[in-house]
């Protein structure tokens, strides 16, 4: 399949083709960097640069958004804890997802999923950046899977846990409250 | 039946001002008092309280007078409890809590982003959209979903309405910086690359602000600058829209807070909602802006300074 960012019109043309450009390579090169991670990410096949353009592998499956609301409490929590195990892989390896939505994860079949969708990701040791993308995340289940968000990071979690090991997984954590503290709204979630 | 009516005081932060509404979302009568900051100064608090504490009666009487509804007709005494700046919240909280005391009227404490949203929703006709609220005080993206409204996306540190005023006080422009750099920018129209954060659905302000203010110390044009400064913080803000419309498939976009008014970002948004199948509402200068036009022109002595 290609992956084609398109020119938007809104934006002044040198700013959109430096987003455009930049982001198509990132996400060529950390599809890449997250495989070496042992996390499931299609295949490159071609980047065009200059069309921001890439070509890879076709994931057949439906999206983590589509079904998460829809399956049973086990194979809900089992899925998430399989995410979040992707996410603590990708983090033990220094790479920051930058854009984790249940948009951009595929199920392939059962707990398994793929992740896509690399444009902001991003190289980091730094915990507050791997707390940030948790944040992210924790906030796409509140606002778009509100009724399982609760149960699906919890199991997110454990799953993240039991890669990247307690300690680590506390202080990520820490950083997760001290950015929600810092929002302007997660006090009193309007 | 008559309808029920509400007073509503507002003292988030330089503005004091006191509106009577109906039960059916009529507005009988809005007044206001700004304080003004001296140039090239951001509104000092307890300043700000100090103006408003010597303004808040003739506001009020303003406001009721002009309503014709006498006090003792009211049914409800509202004012907008946070966020804002603690001492002038102080003032409209205290404020309030007297009327309501000695008229034996319940009080009601409003969110302050709530009533941004909520005027905007009455005033345009949105009944279910996906807003994105601008402001000295907010920037934030929000849906309302079972029974909440909903941070789709906000700025990790300063909002845009910082960003602006910060940028404006270090280049010598006039508070509030928005405007005036909206103004400014119209002479300019080179772009200068300067950094774009965007983290998921959120977006963040302050590299932004500190790569403009070393630009312009190596004397990049300010015309320029500000052009750029816009480009780059409104399309972060497009962005983090397009991505909430397309996560959330509301149908209706709502822009809102004092920064809607920047013709530039309206565009965008425009531009935006076109793309997603999507109406697109912007609030009435009058109910987006805390600042008041009247208030601004008048003299300073007459504001009590
Ligand atoms: N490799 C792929 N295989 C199958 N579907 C994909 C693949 N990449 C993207 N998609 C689909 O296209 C959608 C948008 O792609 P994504 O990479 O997330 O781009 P965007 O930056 O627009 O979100 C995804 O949500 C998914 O449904
Ligand atoms: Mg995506």
């Amino acid at each position: 399949m290609f992956k084609v960012r398109m020119p938007k019109a809104y934006r002044h043309p040198s700013l959109d083709y430096r987003l455009r450009t930049s982001r198509t390579i990132r996400e060529a090169e950390n599809l890449h960097e997250a495989k070496k991670a042992a996390v499931p990410t299609p295949l490159v096949y071609f980047v065009d640069m200059d069309n921001a353009t890439l070509v890879m592998e076709y994931v057949q499956g439906p999206r983590v958004k589509e079904i998460l609301d829809k399956l049973n409490h086990q194979d809900r929590v089992k899925l998430c804890e399989g995410i979040g195990m992707h996410i603590g892989q990708l983090h033990r390896a220094s790479l920051i997802h930058g854009d984790l939505t249940t948009s951009n994860m595929i199920r392939l079949e059962e707990d398994k999923v793929v992740l896509i969708d690399f444009g902001l990701s991003f190289h980091s040791h730094n915990e507050e950046d791997m707390g940030v993308d948790l944040h992210l995340m924790k906030r796409v289940l509140d606002s778009t899977h509100h009724f399982h968000s609760q149960e699906a990071m919890m199991a997110i979690l454990s799953g993240y846990e039991k890669i990247v090991g307690n300690q680590s997984s506390l202080r990520v954590l820490k950083k997760v409250r001290e950015i929600e503290c810092r929002g302007r709204y997660s006090g009193e979630r309007l | 039946m008559r309808h029920p009516f509400c007073l509503g005081i507002e003292s988030t932060a330089h503005t004091f001002g006191a509106a009577v509404a109906s039960g059916e979302g009529v507005i009988c009568s809005d007044a206001k008092a700004a304080y003004v900051p001296p140039l090239g100064r951001g509104i000092h608090p307890s300043e700000a309280a100090q103006h408003h504490n010597s303004k808040a009666h003739e506001v009020i009487l303003e406001a009721l007078k002009k309503s014709r509804i006498r006090p003792r007709d009211l049914d409800v005494i509202a004012f907008a409890c946070g966020p804002g700046l603690g001492p002038c919240l102080r003032v409209g909280a205290t404020v309030a809590r007297a009327l309501s005391v000695y008229l034996h009227k319940p009080l009601v404490p409003v969110n302050h982003a709530l009533a941004h949203i909520e005027i905007a929703c009455l005033t345009t006709g949105a009944l279910d959209p996906l807003v994105v609220l601008v402001s000295g005080g907010h920037s934030a993206i929000t849906a309302f979903a079972a029974r909440r409204w909903r941070i789709c996306g906000e700025t990790e540190d300063i909002t845009i309405g910082n960003l602006f005023d910060m940028f404006a006080r270090e280049t010598g422009l006039a508070t509030p910086g928005g405007p005036e750099i909206e103004r400014v920018s119209e002479s300019g129209g080179d772009f200068i690359d300067l950094p774009y954060t965007v983290k998921g659905n959120d977006v963040a302000f302050s590299g932004l602000l500190s790569a403009s203010l070393r630009a312009y110390g190596k004397g990049a044009a300010l015309p320029d600058l500000c052009f750029s400064l816009q480009e780059v913080a409104f399309s972060m803000m497009a962005e983090a829209t397009e991505r909430a419309l397309a996560h959330t498939e509301k149908k209706e976009l709502l822009l809102t807070g004092g920064v809607a008014a920047n013709k530039r970002f309206q565009s965008m948004l425009e531009s935006v909602a076109k793309d997603h199948d999507t109406r697109f509402y912007v609030v009435d200068r009058k109910y987006g802006n805390v600042q008041s036009k009247n208030a601004e022109s008048l003299p300073t002595s007459e504001l009590g300074l």
